[in-house]
């Protein structure tokens, strides 16, 4: 680097371009947060569905599993299980693991009760209907 | 070294040296789990083995950056540390709590866990690399908090260094970019969307300058290059980073529920991210090429143009390889999304820290460098660990390409668990790949006990 170029000079841009492009983030998100509305589906964000969340959180899901792409590559994508297998299937998979298939990768037993199986369910439902720029690519997540 | 205080990095060091095994051995164990699925079914099961691993990654890296700023910010502001007794405890305190989090992983059912530490109080654990109980993260900003103190202390009545104080700025940012993590909300996109404050806003945001000032340092010191030239670079890089990386942000915003014009934002800045890691590349080389001595420690010098080629690799290359909004679109949440973590934490984070260690602990340890063997048997371990992450991000790279073809791309998309099958072969050579790096972790530790005639230490 030549010597017309100090360091004064670098580190000016360096203050000024940073403070620049965090407030661009900070509007950006400010943007982000006032439409918002239109793609995360807060409009059936019920009580239940946050205690779905709860569940999800405290039982660990994403230690295996991705949700909406984020997560762990061990498990099946979740955000579409919904669509993909319906209420049921979902309630009575969970309480029917681990399967104990030999070398197969095994899920937890969680003994969640019929109102904690409900509300993980509601909480996946409410993620499927997330506008998400229709990823994933099909219904294999 | 030149000040008594510095010595409070010894420990830091050795901690981070040992958690850094924990973490590959259960890498190991999940690489094993990824095909033998029941491997330490139900003891372990495959997402605790992850919190582990990914946890004990971040911790030790963090005990790696603070034991880099107590040697180096005496060093460049030319006075002792403000409270050595106050980095020592808080060592301690990191240490346990560290510990009993891990523990508390291992041996208590999660969903308890989370009950017994205060999770009902304030819900933030269950997420990825947060998995932490509330007290944990309530600890780390306590820690946090006095380490910034102990070192801010320090330079206010020290010499104002470029690097001591882009180091201090990062780890400002570090803190700060932190509180995100007890930011929770119900709202799953909320959630999502500020969860990436913590992590991408530090890996390709903060942590950039804290990594840049570490490699500036050592470099300055095993070059004897002008301090005036590297700082200039070290403001060009860190510039870079932000610019960048900041708006860069949005390539994780592309499918999660925000706005659809973030595909825009995301992938033009992000699509410049790997610039700052190529400028860290040429300046290492350039650095190197320039010097001005023969210092001693040759091993020093090869992890930091290792940390230059490997994290422009890794972060750059690897990057930029899925970071297009339409290519994201098929690789989103899949194994190339892990050849890239594992190769991006690596390059980055992982070489710059055992840069840091090597230069600094024979000094620490009384000598200017160690003895030629001790040298050629860490060597030795940088091209084992560095090969074979090479390879792990090849064989999870060609799992990645396999399993976006056969469930995302195709006419006839196979299910998730039956893809797994038909690309088990890549695991398994990932899990070999595994071994040798863990061999390369072996001789690693094992050349701080190789003997042999060290270069007497001479203060200049
Ligand atoms: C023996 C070597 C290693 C093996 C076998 C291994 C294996 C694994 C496995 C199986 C996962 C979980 C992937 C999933 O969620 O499905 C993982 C995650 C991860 N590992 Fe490793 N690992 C190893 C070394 C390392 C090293 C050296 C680093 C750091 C440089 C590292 C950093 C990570 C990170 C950041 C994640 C999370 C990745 C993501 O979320 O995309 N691992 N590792
Ligand atoms: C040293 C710096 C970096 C580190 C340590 C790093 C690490 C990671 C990790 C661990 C993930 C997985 C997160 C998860 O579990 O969901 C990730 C995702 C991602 N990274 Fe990086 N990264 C770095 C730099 C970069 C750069 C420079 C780019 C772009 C050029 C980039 C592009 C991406 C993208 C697009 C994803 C999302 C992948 C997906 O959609 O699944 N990263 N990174
Ligand atoms: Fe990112």
């Amino acid at each position: 680097m030549s010597g017309t170029f100090t360091k004064a000079m670098a580190r000016n841009i360096f203050y000024g371009g940073t403070v620049f492009f965090f407030l661009l983030l900070v509007a950006l998100t400010v943007d982000t947060t006032t439409n918002l509305h239109k793609s995360d589906n807060s409009a059936n964000l019920t009580p239940q569905v946050v205690a779905g969340k709860h569940i999800w959180e405290t039982r660990n899901c994403i230690g295996c599993h991705t949700l909406l792409g984020e997560g762990a590559y061990f498990a099946p994508e979740l955000g579409n299980v919904y669509p993909r297998r319906g209420p049921e299937f979902i309630k009575a998979w969970i309480q029917s693991q681990p399967t104990g298939a030999p070398g197969r990768r095994q899920m937890p037993q969680f003994h969640l009760t019929d109102q904690e199986l409900d509300d993980l369910v509601a909480f996946l439902k409410y993620t499927s209907e997330i506008n998400a720029q229709k990823w994933p690519p099909n219904i294999e997540g | 070294m030149k000040y008594t205080s510095q010595s409070v990095a010894l420990p830091y060091f050795i901690a981070a040296i040992g958690l850094f095994v924990g973490q590959i051995v259960f890498g190991l164990a999940m690489g094993l789990q990824y095909v033998v699925g029941d491997f330490l079914f139900p003891e372990i099961p495959f997402n605790v083995a992850r919190m582990v691993h990914t946890n004990l990654l971040i911790v030790w890296l963090l005990f790696g950056f603070m034991g880099a700023a107590y040697y180096l910010i005496p060093e460049e502001t030319e006075t002792e540390l403000y409270s050595p007794k106050l980095a020592l405890l808080m060592f301690w305190i990191f240490l346990i709590a560290g510990a009993a989090t891990i523990l508390g992983y291992l041996f208590v059912d999660y969903n308890t866990l989370a009950e017994m530490t205060g999770n009902n109080i304030l819900a933030t654990m269950g997420r990825e690399f947060l998995e932490q109980p509330l007290l944990t993260k309530i600890g780390i900003v306590i820690v946090a908090l006095a380490f910034l103190f102990n070192i801010s202390m320090t330079m206010l009545k020290g010499r104002k260094t470029v690097i001591s104080i882009v180091m201090l700025l990062g780890l400002w940012g570090l803190a700060i970019f932190f509180l995100f993590s007890f930011y929770n909300p119900g709202n799953l996109v909320k959630d999502k969307f500020y969860w990436w404050w913590v992590v991408h806003l530090w890996v390709e945001g903060v942590w950039e300058l804290i990594m840049a000032a570490m490699l500036a340092f050592v470099l300055i010191k095993v070059t004897g290059v002008d301090r005036e030239v590297i700082e200039k670079w070290l403001y060009v890089i860190i510039t870079l980073a932000l610019v960048t990386g900041l708006i860069g942000t949005g390539h994780h915003y592309f499918w999660i529920g925000t706005p659809g014009y973030w595909q825009w934002w995301g992938s033009i800045f992000s699509a410049l991210e790997p610039i700052p890691f190529f400028a860290m590349t040429v300046f290492a080389f350039n650095m190197v090429n320039r010097r001005r001595r023969e210092h001693p420690n040759k091993a020093a010098v090869l992890w930091a143009l290792g940390t230059g080629v490997m994290a422009f690799l890794g972060a750059g290359v690897w990057g930029f390889l899925h970071t297009l909004a339409p290519v994201n679109f098929y690789t989103h949440g899949s194994q190339i999304t892990a050849a890239h973590g594992h190769m991006a934490f690596y390059g980055a984070y992982v070489l710059v820290v055992l840069t840091i260690i090597s230069y600094a602990m024979p000094l620490l340890r009384g000598r200017a460098a160690n003895s030629q063997r001790a040298q050629v048997v860490e060597m030795w371990s940088f091209w084992l660990m560095t090969i074979s992450m090479v390879f792990i991000t090849l064989f999870l790279t060609a799992a990645g390409i396999l399993q976006v073809w056969l469930q995302r791309v195709s006419d006839t998309p196979m299910p998730f668990m039956q893809v797994q099958d038909q690309i088990s072969l890549f695991y398994w050579m990932r899990l070999w790949a595994g071994v040798v790096f863990a061999v390369g972790l072996v001789t690693y530790v094992a050349s701080f006990f190789v003997k042999g005639e060290s270069k007497p230490l001479i203060t200049p």
